[in-house]
């Protein structure tokens, strides 16, 4: 039989207190954790489940949450499915998986897929006796952010998810998390952790509410700890009901924080820490800047007593630590790992004097006859503005020169409800102005469109139609 | 429409030169493209403008175009594409 090597989810969150006060909260409900020590969310069906590979897929947060809190050392293998999964993925995911059990609160429509144990799973617990006692050393399956196609299956483990993960009393007072992400994607399932082992409580978001609800929300449960991508937090200060939370901590992570959304959250925020942290499903949690400045210090690459190694290699970052996925699921899956064990994120870094900057993503690089632009170079460039609120810099197609650049840009409407037609061309013509002052001539746009609103993937990121 | 068209073509010739600060010869039809003062980036930009406000553009819908040499050679060809295109 085999035997857990480290404390299970159960155990660690058991172990950091089991206080009334800790609680999982969803719109309309809320769970405290000590409902766990003596119930279940899956009925009596828990030993069921008992060396299975699991696929947890259902369509709200606080399910999977229980779901996952329960099953850490009882499966094998659990596989989270975030709520955007596309599910003409399945028969993939279920046979490279090998799944043989599925656990979910919508089992009508995922009982056709062959899987013979299909357990139905509630966001309540109900009183029972339960067997906790965890035997796997568990795997995690995640799906990459921001995977077009056949989804790519990272594997984790509880350890190298909660390697950055501070215990418990690490923190003074009463810790409540709040995220922006999907718990069951990387960004998000290192909140959930961090409110479960820190000894906190974790205030779920919904897909399909509002941000200016979820603030609102926020405010009311007192969140001292709130995370999200920049997207995310550029959307989020947009509404007036940012303005009632007064966190302590608040992070960016996920996408490059440019120095005006950092500016931007210091000063909707100035009693709380501002950090920004970096972070992948591959390579895991890999630092966190604090000084209030984007990029990140030369010195960070030769930090000795750090359990992280970070290089850079053909320009981009490549980091080694214990906190890595162990590898790709499937067959024919490439190597995770380089030969020193590196995971290379394909984040182009730039080295301005003593600090290093974030270029963008390698592969989705603009070509303007020849001379190379990372998008989101420009894009800081633009965000600077201050009616600016977001910006999306995109190639687009040119018989002369291959490609040009072209920039879309979401206003900050601030107070006004609409921004008259003079100060739209005022403004065009300013973004213009300060990129003509800070960017070589081919990385200025060639044209700016002013739009409502730009796409935003499931993981929180801005959509770029290359990554 | 004709003479709109290539009022079109010299104003974006001379904002994107005012943009890029270069310094546009003057507009003669026999003026070789290569000399109109314009480079490259200037000159796809200058495209990407008049796709924007003509709705056309000649270099991308043809497989044998042949180039422009002259001013005067582009604005015809815009001219004649802008027919086609209307009639």
């Amino acid at each position: 039989m085999p035997r857990r090597r480290t404390a299970s989810l159960w155990e660690s969150l058991a172990r950091a207190g089991l206080e009334r006060g800790r609680s999982l909260c969803a719109t309309d409900t809320s769970i405290t954790l000590a409902e766990l020590e003596s119930g279940s969310a899956l009925g009596n069906r828990l030993s069921e489940l008992r060396d299975r590979s699991v696929l947890v897929s259902t369509s709200d947060q606080l399910a999977a949450a229980l779901a996952l809190i329960e099953l850490d050392g009882i499966a094998r293998r659990l596989v989270l499915c975030p709520s955007d999964f596309d599910r003409a993925h399945l028969p993939y995911v279920l046979a490279t998986a090998e799944i043989d059990a599925i656990v979910t609160d919508t089992p009508a429509e995922l009982s056709g897929f062959g899987v013979a144990c299909v357990m139905p799973c509630h966001r309540a617990v109900h009183r029972q006796a339960v067997d906790r006692s965890a035997r796997h050393d568990t795997e995690w399956i995640l799906f990459t952010s921001g995977t077009t196609g056949v989804p790519k299956m990272v594997v984790h483990t509880l350890a190298t998810l909660t390697g950055a993960i501070k215990p418990a009393g690490s923190l003074a007072g009463p810790v409540v998390w709040a995220t922006f992400y999907d718990i069951r994607r990387y960004g998000g399932l290192q909140i959930f952790l961090r409110a479960l082992i820190g000894g906190g409580s974790l205030l779920l978001s919904d897909a399909g509410e509002p941000v200016s609800a979820f603030l609102a929300r926020a405010t009311e449960h007192g969140v001292t700890h709130i995370t999200g991508t920049p997207t995310h937090w550029r959307r989020a200060l947009m509404s007036p009901a940012a303005r009632a939370l007064s966190p302590e901590y608040a992070r960016l992570s996920g996408e490059i924080a440019d120095q005006a959304v950092i500016d931007h959250l210091q000063s909707t925020f100035p009693e709380a820490k501002v950090a920004h942290a970096f972070a992948s499903t591959e390579a895991g949690v890999a630092f966190e800047v604090t000084d209030g400045q984007a990029g990140f210090p030369s010195s960070f690459l030769a930090r000795d007593g750090d359990d992280v190694d970070l290089k850079v290699q053909d320009d981009t970052l490549r980091i080694r630590s214990s906190r890595t996925a162990l590898r790709y699921l499937g067959d024919g899956s490439e190597s995770l790992l380089d030969a020193e064990g590196f995971v290379d994120t394909g984040d182009v870094l730039e080295r301005r004097g003593e600090r290093y900057h974030f270029a963008g993503r390698r592969g989705g690089i603009i070509n303007v006859g020849g001379l190379k632009i990372h998008p989101e170079e420009v894009e800081a460039v633009i965000n600077r503005h201050p009616n600016v609120r977001m910006s999306l810099v995109t190639a687009r197609k040119n018989p002369i020169t291959g490609a040009i650049v072209a920039a879309e840009v979401v206003l900050a409407l601030g107070a006004e409800p609409c921004i008259d037609a003079l100060t739209v061309e005022r403004t065009k013509a300013e973004i213009l102005e300060t990129c003509r002052s800070a960017l070589a001539a081919h990385k200025v746009p060639a044209s700016i469109r002013i739009v409502n609103a730009l796409a935003v993937t499931p993981s929180g990121k801005l959509g770029r139609r290359n990554a | 429409m004709a003479a709109s068209i290539r009022t079109t073509i010299i104003s974006q010739f001379e904002q994107v030169a005012a943009e890029q600060r270069h310094k546009l010869a003057s507009l003669t039809d026999e003026r070789p493209l290569m000399e109109s003062g314009l480079d490259s980036l200037a000159f796809a930009i200058v495209v990407a403008r008049l796709e924007d406000s003509l709705g056309i553009d000649p270099f991308s819908a043809s497989e044998e175009l042949q180039f422009p040499v002259t001013f005067g050679d582009f604005i015809h060809m815009y001219e004649k594409m802008y027919e086609n295109a209307t009639t």
